[in-house]
């Protein structure tokens, strides 16, 4: 070993026996300060997988949606607008989508019942996201009883689940056919949800959507790249309860660096002479408070990352979960794609370790550069 | 040898409580004798002790160290003056060439004996294991061997001593400064310190002792005093020639 | 020499968390050759019946249906409402409500 490796490993050694005599309260903040390495990360890494697989799954999404507004409000659109936006110049096709929110009393959840454009299911039959048959208990070849807006029952038979791997998108859908949904909802004939607009060119979506707002000023669109950025700025740094966390780890944050600074105890100030006055110079008693604050650091951010990994893909982010959750009984078991993204990581690295050990430093450095002599004066 | 010119050290200075701990004091200590400073509390002896060791700089005046051994690369090897050497460089006479006893014995509580033992020998970078063997040796030399692993709190105050003179003499120091060293002890332990002084010498140390009790300035061990008062030397008397 | 340095102890724990590490990092391999196939799935599922949203949360209509939520429905009486949904706090509305402010 080279004399500064020596040196180094000499000094580590006291600062971690050192740190060892304070044993409660350096577990305490290695504790704390890996929880809230672990949250952060468990953000980070949540919001980036989540942002990538809605990237991708998205693409397949209508390139451009029209609804009608009728006193600011969404309201159901009739086939004339289907004729009218056809005839726009770039326009390949006008799809209805016939789509709406069914409140399920028994499992106190909502579901989202979608006809298929390709009206791909028979009369009489449903196909159900895993999460409507959890709330409901119910299986392949089961009977989903639904109260009409009529007052009637209907009676769907289920067809097939929905593969559980698809839940993210798929959870609380309950595929119907045209007629049952018209039938279960008393919904007027001629009209539709709203209509999924598919473009010739794919540089044109703007354009059309363009064209589509002039030609039906009640109506608004909603293009491909509008949903796709929705996800894109999803959890964003500033929103709600993400600034609040934020906010108050940085303020618990500068509250501890300033405990640390105005806090240095007359004990620490105290050994800091004697290793002045015994041969110790400023260097190696900044190096030590340097590894003192970076074994901390480096352990938290290391385990807290771990942890956040574990959470977000063994738990299946649970903590999120009961956030997303909320109030509504139907959540869905998704898998996220992992996507480790190395900025992101360096940011939370930046944001957390050096200031970590810029506020063990810098309180000590003053203490550090005293004279050796202080400690036989003071005494 | 150790030589003073008219040193003096003010502390606070410009400033309303400004006083002067030290002043226009020249003195000589000697190479391989035991030289004590005499003087009741507050005449200057333990900041004339910092000074003569490297820990502070005096305010005026100026410090030699002359025919000791210098740490490589410092004035011509035999000799250099202290107040113009940057702190770098007096950090490295001061752990490589003495070894301070204090007068509270300093030491870090909540590790060993022997944890505090190497304290001043881990910035120089040495092999960790043959450290550890030389400060259970050290501790061994001072009757210890079974507190090595005891925690300071634990030890009483004789054998704290003996933590803090092993630890002063863990970097092999030419010379020993101690500083009211037996203002803790009995009467016997002060006597037995005085012993040990006498080993120093006899292992060719210098030794400088801060003192005015008089088992300390009374000692057979003694060749010369430095005596204090108020800041100011009132006397000195020349060093006995080497014992043959 | 039988005597373990409390430096050896913490390079051991810092070789333990990167073992750890590494051994996530295989688990994210494996877990992305494991998505392609589930991604596929869910692009046929969003292109068959013509979706729009992702199933995150199904409390409210404008959580639920987060791209297609108009520019009232964040803000559900009055726009300086508090939100009252728990994903609804940590969900902004979506950026082409703030851009286009016609209906």
């Amino acid at each position: 070993m080279t004399p500064g490796i020596a040196r180094y490993r000499n000094i580590l050694d006291f600062t971690l026996r050192a740190m060892l005599r304070r044993r409660g309260k350096n577990l305490l903040v290695l504790t704390l300060f890996t929880l809230v390495i672990a949250v952060f990360a468990s953000i980070l890494l949540f919001t980036r997988s989540l942002r990538h697989e809605a990237g991708l799954v998205l693409k397949e999404a209508p390139e451009i949606v029209v609804q009608r507004m009728v006193a600011g409000r969404h309201d159901l659109i009739s086939a004339e607008h289907v004729a009218r936006i056809a005839s726009l110049p770039g326009v390949r096709g006008v799809a209805p989508r016939l789509w709406g929110y069914y409140f399920d009393p028994s499992a106190n959840a909502t579901f989202t019942l979608v006809v298929p454009p390709d009206g791909g299911i028979g009369e009489g039959k449903a196909r159900i996201g895993v999460g409507v048959g959890r709330s409901r208990k119910l299986f392949r070849g089961n009977t989903l009883v639904m109260r009409g807006y009529d007052g009637r029952e209907h009676a769907l038979e289920i067809e097939a689940l929905i593969p559980e791997e698809s839940e993210l998108v798929s959870s609380d859908l309950v595929i119907v056919s045209e007629r049952d949904f018209r039938s279960l909802f008393s919904f007027p004939s001629g009209r539709a949800t709203d209509l999924a607009v598919t473009v010739a060119n794919p540089r044109e979506v703007g354009t059309v959507a363009g064209k589509i707002a002039e030609l039906l000023p009640d109506t608004r669109t909603v293009t491909r790249d509008d949903i796709i950025a929705t996800y894109q700025a999803l959890f964003d740094w500033r929103s709600g309860v993400m600034g609040l966390i934020f906010a108050s780890a940085l303020i618990s944050f500068a509250l501890f660096a300033w405990d640390r600074a105005t806090g240095l105890s007359a004990e620490e100030r105290r050994e800091t002479g004697i290793l002045k006055a015994i041969g110790w110079e400023t260097a190696d008693i900044l190096l030590m408070k340097f590894s003192e604050g970076a074994v901390i650091a480096l352990i938290s951010f290391l385990g807290g990352c771990i942890l956040a990994w574990l959470h977000l893909h063994f738990f299946w982010g649970s903590l999120f979960g009961a956030f997303l959750k909320g109030w509504s009984t139907l959540y869905p078991y998704f898998r996220l794609a992992p996507v480790i993204d190395p900025y992101n990581l360096a940011v939370l690295f930046m944001l957390t370790v050096p200031p970590y050990i810029a506020a063990i430093l810098i309180p000590s450095w003053r203490a550090a550069s005293m004279d050796p002599d202080t400690v036989m004066r003071e005494q | 040898m150790i030589e003073l010119l008219r040193v003096s050290k003010v502390f606070n200075q410009g400033r309303h409580n400004e006083y002067a701990a030290v002043r226009e004091v020249s003195a000589v200590i000697a190479t391989g004798r035991v030289t004590v400073i005499k003087g009741p509390s507050g005449s200057g002896k333990t900041t004339l002790l910092s000074l003569a060791g490297c820990m502070a700089r005096p305010t005026s005046g100026r410090i030699w160290l002359r025919e000791m051994r210098l740490p490589a690369g410092l004035g011509d090897g035999r000799e250099v003056e202290l107040s113009s050497l940057p702190e770098r460089f007096l950090t490295g006479i001061r752990r490589g060439m003495f070894g301070v006893i204090f007068q509270q014995f300093n030491l870090i509580k909540g590790i060993s004996a022997l944890e505090n033992v190497l304290l001043p020998a881990y910035p120089l970078g040495g092999d960790m294991a043959g450290l550890r063997r030389r400060g259970a040796g050290l501790l061994a030399s001072l009757g210890m061997e079974r507190q090595a692993a005891s925690r300071v709190e634990w030890l009483s105050g004789g054998e704290a001593q003996r933590v803090a003179i092993a630890r002063a003499l863990i970097n092999d120091p030419q010379v020993i400064m101690a500083d009211e060293p037996t203002a803790h002890l009995d009467t016997a332990l002060s006597r037995e310190f005085m012993e040990t002084v006498g080993r120093f010498r006899d292992e060719g140390r210098s030794v400088v002792i801060a003192s005015h009790d008089p088992i300390v300035c009374g000692s057979p061990y003694v060749d010369s005093l430095i005596e204090m008062r108020d800041g100011d030397l009132t006397g000195q008397s020349a060093p006995t020639p080497p014992a043959p | 020499m039988n005597h373990m340095r409390p430096s050896d102890g913490l390079f051991l724990l810092l070789a333990y968390l990167l073992l750890w590490v590494v051994l996530l990092c295989c688990d994210a391999t494996r877990r992305s050759r494991e998505s392609e196939a589930r991604i596929a799935l869910e692009r046929t599922i969003v292109r068959s019946y013509a979706l729009t949203d992702l199933c995150l949360s199904g409390e409210a209509r404008y959580t639920r249906h987060l791209s297609q939520a108009d520019i009232h429905a964040p803000f559900q009486d009055h726009p300086l409402a508090l939100e009252h949904f728990p994903s609804g706090s940590l969900i902004p509305p979506p950026p082409h409500l703030a851009r286009r402010t016609t209906p």
